[in-house]
């Protein structure tokens, strides 16, 4: 009912069709409509432990082990993880720590492979070309097994969303190639080409998940992409599959905002897009799912928008995981890192990176190579908020951000807790916005990271106080035990009373304390 | 003058009922314990040092509580805590006497430790696992960094190291521009002033 009074509503023109608030930044999509080429084999792959939202891996593999392309080198740790391979046949060379793309700028435990030029791959994944016939908890095995990641950006493990639970019934499987970020055109590289393959992951999908209805949502302004996509689908005569095109808007290609766009759905506050019916999945990934079912193949490789005002030849690149960003930079034709800013992923919602030398991984979209001069815009100096509104206007989730900036510059953490600061999205709508240059996100980062704080302190005195506790308990309990068997003792070996009546009186006077402490500890 | 004994017997009277009542009310609401004392040690850090000179945080808290002891012993804490004593207490924040030093946590140098269980038996929080004649550890996770160990250990095989930084509990500092800062200088000369 909601739905159609929504649908009513729309052609009324009382209601946009699309998630509240966002932006139209400038697209910049300079490497838009060219070709994936292929990048060669890097000399050393460097694949940090964790490339994903979780746990850490830990390796399988020592100094010194010849690997193959796809081999699994680290394994899993807990269920929010997923293992890491090889991504080409040589040697290990080296497993410390290498500098990742972060923002604290530390690093991770990552393994060194010195790659061999044959580029042999290990066959022990058996494709699974009858797919359609085979148990859905197994080709989700396969999805963990091959290490997938949302390549989105988010990396969060894909086989923990492809489930089928009886109690949240999945009727519709969206595909997001929306690619809302300026500068990126991975996904739209990946559309051109790989379009049988994406609409083939569609059916793996529909086939886990058991949903009918599928969408696949592509940006108006990828139009090669929109027909390869629609052509696929026609030629794989899939019923109830559409090919959806959305008006440009960031951040719509954002889980929530692209099912909000989509279905009129509100995904809630701490809540997966499961809950109420919708599965989300990138477009790489699906292609990803596609490999690892259909030809046994790790993840071991992603396109890569490699791009910025300040680089020569933008481009789409094919790329193995753990290969060094700078060479990806040379190959492009960057001269120099004099005055150049490096980012990696989009410039909304990327992190700045300090040095070259970081290898790529599975969230990695894109790397930029912006000029100074494009990017102190951003950075001018912060000046009063003047409450001109702006921020609330644009942000997709409807927060002030004025005022939680307010809150969490003034540390008042539990407000703006209350004012639901952790629904923040952090898409930088509101900072990109704002008149007075108000670093708006930052603040939120700031606020969430002390939040994260105060509660990992507040657990840990907790946990100490009852360790604690139980440890006064424990001694008050020996305590007490002691002196009753030195009672006891005391009372064998007393002399034999001549007197029945004494040796009563002392048994008496000999328990009590001993029954005092006990009711003692109890209270 | 019997006006005057009928005021007198009707207030008597009704102080008596006012007492009875007071005195069940003092039975039946009775609070355990002391809350304030629970309070206090609620905003502790719980390492269980006793650097204030009470045998535990709950002890001090109790102190504090009943007025025996000044707000500016916690040491961990630092300044917050006692801010946030003295805001509860309603007293004068006071200056610490002691600046806290970086968590710490205690580490065994397996190789040298005899397996007495003196650290084991002086540990506040049980953190340190190890039975007679074997090597002790440390449970790096559970350890306060007390020191409390430290001392009763023969062979002087415990070192205090500096806690490891892990990247999931990296947090984004203050935005680095002049309004923050400012924001973030007038509030400690506040906090100072109060």
């Amino acid at each position: 009912m909601p739905a159609m009074l929504r649908t009513l509503a729309q052609r009324l023109g009382l209601m946009s069709d699309t998630f509240p608030g966002g932006i139209h930044p400038e697209e910049h999509k300079l490497s838009a409509g060219l070709p994936i080429e292929m990048n060669a084999l890097a000399p050393i792959h460097i694949l940090p432990m964790k490339q994903h939202i979780g746990e850490a891996c830990s390796p399988l593999v020592s100094v010194g082990d010849r690997v193959l392309r796809g081999q699994k080198i680290a394994k899993a740790e807990g269920y929010l993880s997923v293992p890491v391979h090889a991504p080409t046949s040589g040697t290990v060379v080296k497993i410390e720590e290498h500098a990742i793309a972060h923002p604290s700028g530390m690093g991770m435990p990552s393994i060194f492979i010195e790659s061999d030029g044959d580029d042999a791959a290990d066959a022990s994944l058996q494709p699974l070309t009858d797919w359609i016939n085979c148990d859905p908890t197994m080709l989700r095995e396969r999805a963990r097994v091959c290490g997938l990641a949302g390549l989105g950006g988010a990396v969060f493990p894909t086989f923990i969303k492809l489930v089928k639970d009886q109690r949240y019934p999945i009727d519709t499987v969206i595909l997001n190639g929306i690619e809302c970020e300026p500068f990126l055109t991975n996904d739209h590289a990946l559309m051109q080409a790989h379009a049988d393959e994406i609409v083939v992951g569609l059916a793996m999908l529909r086939h886990m998940v058991g949903a009918t209805a599928a969408l696949i949502a592509i940006e108006e302004n990828k139009p090669e992409a929109i027909a390869a996509l629609q052509q696929a689908v026609a030629d794989a005569a899939m019923d109830q599959v559409q090919v959806v095109v959305l008006p440009v808007r960031y951040p719509q290609g954002s889980e929530k905002q692209l099912i909000y766009s989509l279905t009129g759905k509100e995904v809630p506050a701490g809540k997966l897009p499961m809950h109420v019916g919708v599965l989300c999945q990138n477009v790489g990934t699906t292609k990803a799912l596609h490999d690892a079912i259909l030809l046994g193949r790790p993840l071991t490789e992603r396109i890569v928008t490699v791009s910025g005002d300040a680089l020569p030849t933008p481009a789409n690149l094919c790329v193995r995981l753990g290969t060094p960003m700078r060479s990806l930079l040379e190959r492009q034709g960057l001269k120099s890192m004099e005055g150049v800013e490096l980012i990696h992923g989009g410039p909304m919602m990327g992190e700045r990176l300090r040095h070259p030398d970081i290898p790529v991984v599975k969230s990695t979209n894109g790397i930029l190579a912006l000029s100074h001069g494009f990017m102190s815009a951003a950075h001018s100096v912060e000046q009063p908020c003047i409450r001109c509104g702006h921020c609330s206007e644009a942000c997709p989730v409807s927060l002030v951000p004025n005022l939680l900036a307010d809150q969490c510059r003034a540390d008042q953490f539990d407000k703006a807790e209350s004012y639901n600061l952790f629904d923040c999205i952090e898409c930088g709508c509101c900072s990109y916005v704002c008149p007075s240059n108000i670093p708006l996100v930052h603040y939120f980062r700031y606020g969430k990271g002390q939040l994260a704080l105060q509660r990992r302190e507040q657990a840990f005195a907790e946990a100490s106080r009852q360790r604690s506790e139980s440890r006064m308990a424990r001694i008050e309990r020996e305590k007490a035990e002691k002196a009753a068997r030195r009672s006891r003792v005391r009372k064998a070996h007393a002399p034999a009373a001549s007197d029945a009546k004494t040796a009563d009186a002392k048994v008496a006077a000999d328990t009590k304390p001993a029954t005092g402490t006990d009711s003692k500890e109890h209270s | 003058m019997s006006n005057l004994l009928y005021g007198l017997l009707s207030l008597g009277a009704f102080a008596l009922l006012a007492g009875l009542i007071l005195a069940i009310a003092q039975k039946l609401f009775r609070i355990e314990g002391d809350p304030m004392a629970d309070k206090i040690d609620a905003l502790l850090p719980q390492t269980q040092c006793g650097q204030c000179g009470f045998p535990g945080c709950k002890p001090y808290a109790t102190a504090v509580a009943g007025g025996e002891a000044d707000v500016n012993h916690c040491v961990p804490g630092g300044e917050k805590t006692m801010l946030q004593i003295a805001d509860l207490m309603g007293v004068e924040p006071k200056a610490l006497e002691e600046e806290a030093a970086a968590p710490r946590i205690a580490f065994v140098r397996e190789d040298e430790c005899i397996g007495c269980t003196l650290c084991i038996k002086a540990c506040p929080v049980d953190a340190i696992v190890g039975a007679p004649k074997q090597y002790h550890t440390v449970i790096v996770d559970h350890c306060t960094g007390c020191e409390l160990c430290i001392e009763p250990c023969p062979v002087d095989c415990i070192d205090m190291l500096t806690k490891p930084e892990l990247i999931e509990h990296w947090s984004w500092p203050l935005p680095d521009t002049k309004r923050s800062q400012l924001a973030h200088q007038r509030r400690g000369q506040h906090a100072g002033h109060a």
